[in-house]
């Protein structure tokens, strides 16, 4: 057949001459290149908890629940994060804003309860594509590891970014 | 042999035994570390700084393993095989030259167990005793895979001891002497005997690379092919044993290769030096240490650079060139001797 790149080589078994044969050669030029590596090349490891490899920008981690720009919860709980999660993983519970708590929700509406379950979460992002007040984003670290499977369910307390005054 | 001098031995015995042991145990780290070097990693750090603790993890990991015996296995020979091997190991560091004497007042202190006159022979028989230990644990065990390794074990070693041999037979043309410490002090300075027996001094380290069962002649306990090979059934520290002994046999054969062809304690300009005979002795014993080191490293270096032979391979490669070459090195020898005679 006709070779379309002109890359194609012909290789022919040739039986090994003499020098081939006696494998010393072959080994002396392997030992050298095993002690190039030994004696150039870094280490590619990372030591992973001291050192970390910087994650890419479109990088999805843990979920933050993001507060506006006077410190208030932008979530409003209209649940359609939980709608759009192919995981099932997001669940809420919704209270009515009281008067006095204007400087705490930013909506009329927020989510008393919310709760993510990390072993569910697939780290799809549409919980952040579905949300309408720009309130979840998964912007955080890898989710840690745990014993429990009832303490990978995260609420409110780790998912709420801190309080801007603070 | 007065009371002093037994305790003297007694004390060196010790301090040899625990030498070989700590040299052993750091060559396990030293693998690790080396092995992690060439393949451009950084191997174990965490324990302690630079991970110097590790063989102690290791250690103590091993201990508190459980101990299995397999049902079915003969349980006698099953523990017998470990400890023989070790014990193979441990023996023959017993007429290894470490230095020339020590003079401590009136007190000659010579840096060798037992000098006897057939000290390479006793060498031989020791290393070959070694693979007993192989082949009683493989056996024992009753398993398929044991047996094979234990089966590769006592081939290879038969084939390999004889090319040794032969090796070691034109050594002795030369040097006229079986006493190791006649052949150390033969070497004086730069008269190693590398340079008058090069052929014999690669089919040897070809042969103890085959002995010691490192790679690239591993077969025995070739895991793509065998499991564990020979330690398949053990767990715990008879299976540390094993491998211990592996690395005391690295110890041991490097420091007789240093001895047989490197010139042993000798170092070169020893004594243009104008240093007192008790500090070139010192200086004579760390560069016996600093060959044995460079010989456990070449070990390891080879062993992260050429794959394992395949089992014919090896078959071939002993009986087919190195016995051949051997025999060629003696005759060569021997007519090279008379011509100088």
């Amino acid at each position: 057949m006709e070779s379309l790149s002109n890359r194609r080589k012909v290789l022919e078994s040739k039986p090994l001459n003499f020098w081939e044969r006696a494998y010393l050669p072959a080994i002396v030029k392997g030992l050298g290149i095993t002690m190039k590596h030994f004696l150039f090349t870094k280490a590619v490891t990372i030591s992973y908890p001291e050192q970390k490899r910087e994650f890419s920008e479109n990088f999805r981690g843990m979920h933050s629940l993001k507060r506006d720009e006077h410190g208030r919860e932008r979530c409003t709980a209209c649940g359609l994060c939980a709608l759009s999660c192919p995981a099932e993983a997001i669940t809420m519970i919704s209270a009515e804003r009281k008067p006095g708590e204007e400087n705490l929700y930013r909506e009329e509406k927020y989510a008393a309860v919310y709760e993510i379950n990390m072993l569910r979460c697939i780290f799809c992002g549409l919980c952040e594509e579905a949300c309408p007040k720009e309130a979840i984003y998964l912007d955080g670290d890898i989710v840690p590891s745990d014993y429990l499977r009832k303490d990978f369910i995260y609420g409110k307390d780790k998912l709420v970014e801190a309080p801007l005054n603070q | 042999m007065g009371t002093t001098d037994i305790i003297v031995k007694f004390i060196l015995i010790v301090i040899i035994f625990l030498i070989s042991l700590v040299v052993a145990m750091y060559s396990t780290y030293a693998e690790r570390k080396i092995a992690a070097f060439f393949q451009d990693r950084l191997g174990p750090s965490r324990a302690g700084p630079f991970g110097i603790l590790q063989p102690v993890a290791d250690g103590t990991k091993m201990f508190l393993k459980e101990e299995i015996i397999p049902a079915n296995s003969s349980k006698f020979l099953f523990i017998v095989g470990p400890s023989l091997a070790i014990m193979t190991a441990c023996i023959g560091s017993a007429v290894i030259p470490w230095g020339q004497t020590l003079v401590i007042g009136s007190y000659h202190l010579d840096l060798q167990v037992t000098d006897i006159n057939v000290g390479v022979l006793y060498l031989f028989g020791v290393v070959s005793l070694g693979v007993y230990g192989v082949m009683i644990g493989g056996w024992a065990s009753n398993n398929k895979y044991s047996l094979l390794g234990a089966i590769r074990a006592a081939s290879q070693n038969i084939s390999y001891e004889i090319a040794m041999g032969l090796s070691i037979i034109a050594l002795l043309m030369t040097t006229g002497t079986l006493s190791l410490k006649e052949i150390a002090a033969q070497q004086h300075g730069w008269h190693w005997n590398v340079v008058y027996q090069p052929l014999g001094f690669l089919i040897f380290i070809i042969c103890a690379f085959a002995e010691t069962n490192r790679s690239p002649f591993d077969l025995p306990e070739c895991e793509t092919e065998l499991v564990g090979g020979y330690h398949t059934e053990y767990s715990s520290m008879k299976l540390g044993f094993y491998l211990f002994a592996e690395y005391i046999n690295m110890f041991i054969s490097s420091a007789v290769m240093s001895t047989l062809y490197f010139g042993g304690y000798n170092f070169p300009f020893m004594h243009s030096l104008g240093l007192s005979d008790n500090w070139v002795t010192i200086l004579g014993v760390v560069a016996l240490f600093a060959k044995i080191f460079f010989f456990i490293f070449f070990f390891m270096w080879v062993r992260w650079t050429i794959p394992r032979f395949r089992y014919d391979q090896l078959m071939d490669l002993g009986w087919k060139t190195l016995i051949p070459l051997a025999i060629a090195n003696i005759v060569i020898t021997g007519i090279v001797l008379t011509l100088i005679k």
